[in-house]
């Protein structure tokens, strides 16, 4: 089995992987589905039929996902820049909506989604790797507050820069780092054309370290460390999660360029910026007295909190690329 | 055709920018003859009402134009008569003509209508007070069911003087029938009518 995986070009063995992921979707989809029909007779079973519908829509998340990313391999690395940019595009929206803007802010906000938004993820599509890391936090960063000084309005001047300022590094920055990982260079031969491995490895790894720590939070039911900010997170869930990241990363390291032991590490830091960042995410969230970018009483914004779902990823994407990038000067 | 393709094209753009969500809480979206009444913030209120109904109560439902502003321009005025079928009205009050007569022409043959009571645009966080047409209309017209609806952050997506819109999620709720009671006095009718609608901020 292993030698016959090895021998396949890289192309087959991408879409070996998509064949087995798009086949335990479809596997864990029709469980779901099946379960449904189970009877519920008392509350215990209302209850637990709630847990499935939640699953369920978890499910076709992740469905969608999948979709998404195969869509953009079958399409090439181009179509995935473009495809990442609507995913920034409709995160920094989301955000946008949900701080408060003045008047004076709307050519800042103009900046921010026509013309930072194409230009960073231009410049990850044409792999202009030494501008894409410093184009937002030099120049943008700088020239931002001047277009809104511009505008005269000085209410709150600082506070309204400070929001659009980190709006646009979770959002743009730290999404566009995804399919910067697809134009990574290794030096190893036997990697080239297989970096899509990379994005999938670090979804994957995030995405679990997310589900197992929401699952064992569900199960083991301590108290949340945090009161304030979040009412599910616990230090020690935390850990099982983020362990959990880290060993399927290490597992995992055939898929990529580094040895099981690198992979862990890699992993592991890519597991801990992205359920510390969302962690932070939630303290903003809490600080605009919501509690998902998606709903605001009955999401009176349209959002399906999409911004809820990625913000992990944006916080782990730039810290394990550069981290990739450093240990391994690629 | 050309209508058509410029209507989807709005479409698209329009959820593009501010997902132009609808929220129906307190009558369904059903083809009655109705009167939707809204707040007014921005021109563009009257596109986002638009792409906010589901197609098939848009094709039998009128927004009124302000004529001044809509009709400024041949694309505007092409725009608002080909795309959005809308209504004109006369914001410049002439003695010699009443200036619902094109609004009860249209209810008369049958349409829906989307009406911003205001009169104008509202710059502070209520609603300025209704004017008097809200309350004319319905007690000429008892059988047409009145929707009031709040919709949602339009004034940030384009503010005045500014020509490109930025993207920010906007909704449309629209909330349960007001009904004009018999011997209403004009004046509770139409502050009722306005609470209705502010009350849809929070829902």
């Amino acid at each position: 089995m292993n030698r016959f995986l090895r021998e396949l070009t890289p192309t087959q063995q991408v879409a070996a992987l998509f064949v087995i992921v798009f086949g335990l979707l479809i596997m864990i989809s029709v469980v779901a589905f099946l379960l449904t029909f189970r009877k519920s007779a008392d509350a215990r079973d209302e209850a637990w039929h709630e847990e499935l519908k939640n699953f369920r829509r978890l499910l076709g998340t992740s469905w969608i996902m999948v979709v998404i990313f195969w869509i953009g391999w079958a399409l090439g690395e181009k179509v995935a820049t473009v495809l990442f940019a609507f995913i920034a595009f409709f995160s920094l929206r989301e955000f946008i909506t949900l701080s408060p803007t003045r008047r004076g802010d709307h050519r800042s906000l103009v900046l921010a989604f026509f013309v930072v938004l194409p230009i960073q993820f231009w410049l990850v599509g044409t792999a202009h790797f030494d501008l894409f890391t410093v184009f937002i936090p030099v120049y943008v960063f700088f020239a931002m507050p001047v277009a809104s000084a511009l505008a005269g309005d000085t209410q709150r001047f600082l506070e309204r820069n400070a929001k659009l300022q980190w709006g646009i590094t979770v959002c743009v920055y730290g999404m566009s780092h995804v399919p910067a990982l697809l134009l990574l260079d290794f030096d190893k031969e036997s990697y080239e054309g297989k970096n899509a491995f990379l994005v999938f490895f670090l979804v994957f790894v995030v995405q679990t370290c997310m589900v197992v720590q929401h699952l064992a939070t569900r199960q083991l039911k301590h108290p949340p460390s945090l009161p304030e900010i979040s009412k599910s997170f616990n230090w020690r869930t935390w850990g099982v999660g983020v362990a959990s990241g880290s060993l399927l990363g290490g597992l995992l390291s055939f898929i990529t360029p580094f040895k099981p032991g690198q992979a862990l590490v890699m992993a592991f830091i890519a597991c801990v910026a992205g359920s510390m960042g969302h962690l932070m995410m939630k303290a903003l969230k809490r600080d605009r007295g919501i509690t998902a970018w998606g709903r605001r009483g009955q999401s009176i914004t349209g959002a399906n909190g999409l911004l809820d779902r990625v913000d992990a990823l944006c916080f782990a994407a730039p810290i394990f690329f550069h981290a990739v990038r450093w240990y391994f000067s690629a | 055709m050309l209508a058509k393709a410029m209507g989807l094209f709005l479409l698209g753009f329009v959820r593009l920018l501010t997902g132009a969500q609808a929220r129906w809480y307190g009558c369904p979206p059903k083809a009655e003859q109705r009167i939707y009444f809204a707040n007014h913030q921005s021109h563009a209120d009257l596109v986002m009402i638009w792409a906010a109904l589901p197609a098939e109560l848009r094709s039998i439902t009128r927004p009124i134009a302000a004529k001044d502003y809509w009709t400024a321009s041949k694309f505007k005025e092409w725009i608002t008569t080909s795309v959005f079928n809308a209504i004109y009205v006369d914001r410049a009050r002439t003695a010699d003509q009443d200036p619902l007569e094109p609004l009860i022409q249209a209810l008369e043959s049958g349409d829906s209508i989307i009406i911003f009571p205001e009169g104008t645009r509202g710059h502070a966080e209520e609603p300025q007070p209704f004017k008097a047409g809200l309350y004319n209309l319905a007690l000429k017209f008892p059988h047409v069911v009145l929707v009031p609806a709040w919709i949602d952050n339009v004034q940030r997506v384009m503010p005045k003087g500014e020509v490109v819109p930025v993207p920010i999620l906007c909704s449309v709720t629209f909330g349960a029938p007001v009904q004009l009671a018999p011997g209403e006095d004009r004046g509770e009718f139409l502050a009722r009518a306005r609470h209705a609608v502010i009350a849809l901020r929070d829902v």
